[in-house]
């Protein structure tokens, strides 16, 4: 790398960082009036401006470290954390990633009218040399900052569906030691699972002795979802707890008939209203334990 | 902790109380890995059964536990090696019900069930070597992403 | 003949309690299953508990020696009711295969007991601390 003789490549990328060191204010002041840092620091201006010469010292800085396609130069991390808090701002405002990479791409068109300008400009290859390099360290910027937004959105699709594990299925109390829980929409083998343990702790934890699994709201029962219902009325009975299936819609009593599946020794019922019904009066004379087949 | 990433655990299986070390190593390891109760309690149950049939088939031999790490995060391989008259129909060792040593027959076959991954490597009068993997966590949110 | 379990076998007054505690290595499985057998037999009772509260795991060794108690004990005119059973040993045997058909279950040995007509007063053995 120092054989002594600078390649053009760094030569460029050394006037860039002297171009960015020079300009520096004037850059700030540009950048500051557009959207990307105006509608992000809408306080003060001259916080928006103070952001904007981070920024720049840090392209600065990735300029002199010659490194301006690498997303990991020292320049491009420490401004990162930055970045990303302005392009979050940025989403939550409903901005999708293209837009925000646009207001982005305006940030380089700003900086290189100015450059252009320069009066110090050098003989032509040097001058061609430097601007591609400029094109690329804002390339990379950009490239840093879609990277941000898709880190971005594949945390908010990580965090939704966690939350919708654990929204989508609750366990609610109905009566003294009777609990049930009603499940809505596509049910999955990670989804099952979450049922099957919520509703097992459940059991646990109000004592309870009679469960409803209400199905009213499962668009589809296939084999696999009758496998888990069953799964969790045979694991509910070893906790010595009796389970009703409720809310089989008649489409979906034909598909199980269809299916040829046998819920077997499983009570069910058509709405939830039968199953308390059931389970209420079941309490009543039932001061048995689950019984097993003889 | 990072010596177990490394080199895996070795627990001697030759009496039935060597059963109960397995069981607590594996609990033990889970736990540290992250292993939530239910993954953890099917885990050690996988064990226990494969442990079991190491001594009852197999003569005797050894389980060797490690951490590993997946696209799902981390997990725990547990291997059980003898050298035993191997298994001759491995096909009809897994399906339910079969058994040569009086219990359910569930062992086999049911510990797949139990777990992630399963692979059995038989050569006849040259031994067993039966691998499970479970993974901490295998409905993981972070799966198919990354 | 095996050395005999240290497994206590309670007679509450015609129901017999059996509260497994922690680790059970196959031997003193085996030795519990004929001191409960015996025990059946020796008090004429007609009702068995077996709390297995405390257990973190059951594999089907063990699932096999309680389904073989209480088949025994049937023999013996005792009914079996297999109390407390945690959600996680429940999902793992059921996964296993082992539904244990022929086992009655309970939540909690009172509620056992009152299976039988036998009040047992503040006595909730099973229950684990606080709800």
């Amino acid at each position: 790398m120092t054989d002594g003789a600078t390649s053009p490549a760094e030569a460029g990328a050394a006037a860039v960082a002297d171009l960015l060191r020079r300009h520096g204010e004037q850059i700030a002041q540009r950048w500051a009036d557009l959207p990307f840092f105006q509608t992000v620091f809408t306080i003060t201006r001259d916080e928006a401006v103070e952001a904007c010469h981070a920024v720049v010292d840090s392209l600065a800085a990735v300029a002199e470290s010659g490194r301006v396609d690498d997303l990991e130069a020292v320049g491009f991390r420490s401004i990162r954390e930055q970045i990303v808090a302005m392009t979050a701002s940025r989403a939550r405002s409903g901005l999708s990633t293209a837009q925000v990479d646009r207001e982005v791409g305006a940030l380089r068109e700003a900086a290189s009218e100015l450059l252009a300008a320069d009066a110090s400009a050098p003989g032509a290859e040097e001058a061609a040399e430097t601007r591609v390099q400029l094109l690329t360290l804002f390339a990379t910027l950009r490239v840093l900052v879609v990277d941000t937004m898709l880190q971005e959105n594949q945390e908010i699709v990580l965090r939704q569906r966690q939350q919708l594990l654990e929204m989508a299925t609750p366990v609610i109390k109905l009566w003294d030691r009777l609990v049930a829980v009603p499940l809505i929409g596509m049910l999955d083998s990670a989804r099952s699972q979450v049922v099957m343990e919520n509703l097992l702790e459940a059991i646990v934890e109000h004592k309870a002795t009679i469960a409803i699994l209400d199905i009213t709201g499962v668009s589809t029962v296939d084999s696999l979802v009758a496998h888990h219902l069953m799964k969790t009325v045979a694991s509910a009975r070893l906790m010595g707890a009796e389970c009703v299936i409720s809310g089989i819609r008649p489409a979906i009593a034909q598909t199980i008939v269809q299916l040829g599946l046998d819920l077997g020794p499983v009570t069910t019922r058509a709405s939830l209203a039968d199953a308390l019904e059931w389970a209420l009066e079941r309490r009543e004379y039932k001061e048995l334990p689950s019984r097993g087949n003889p | 902790m990072s010596q177990a990433e490394r080199e895996p655990i070795r627990v001697p299986i030759r009496k039935d109380t060597d059963l109960t070390a397995v069981r607590q190593h594996v609990r033990a390891l889970a736990q540290r890995t992250g292993f939530g109760l239910v993954q953890q309690t099917k885990l050690v149950t996988a064990a226990s059964e494969l442990a079991r049939n190491t001594l009852l088939h197999g003569g005797g031999g050894a389980a060797e536990i490690s951490v590993v790490h997946g696209s799902t995060g981390p997990g725990l391989s547990v291997s059980f090696v003898d050298s035993g008259p191997g298994i001759p129909d491995v096909e009809l060792a897994l399906s339910d019900g079969y058994s040569t040593a009086g219990g359910l027959g569930m062992g086999l076959s049911g510990s797949k069930r139990l777990v992630q991954e399963f692979a059995i490597e038989s050569v006849p009068d040259g031994g067993t070597r039966v691998t499970v993997i479970s993974w901490a966590d295998p409905y993981s949110a972070r799966q198919g992403l990354r | 003949m095996t050395s005999p379990s240290t497994i206590p076998v309670l007679d509450l007054g015609g129901l017999l309690l059996v509260s497994i505690q922690g680790e059970l290595p196959d031997e003193s499985a085996i030795a519990l299953q004929e001191d409960v057998t015996a025990a059946v037999a020796n008090t004429g009772s007609r009702g068995l508990i077996i709390d297995i509260s405390t257990l973190d795991v059951v594999d089907s060794f063990l699932a096999r020696v309680l389904a073989e108690v209480a088949a025994s004990s049937r023999l013996l005119a005792a009914r079996t009711v297999l109390v407390g059973m945690r959600p996680s040993v429940a999902i793992t045997l059921v996964e296993l295969g082992l539904t244990l058909p022929g086992m009655d279950t309970a939540r909690t040995v009172t509620e056992a007991a009152a299976s039988f007509g036998v009040t047992i007063e503040q006595a909730d053995r099973t229950g684990r601390g606080t709800p």
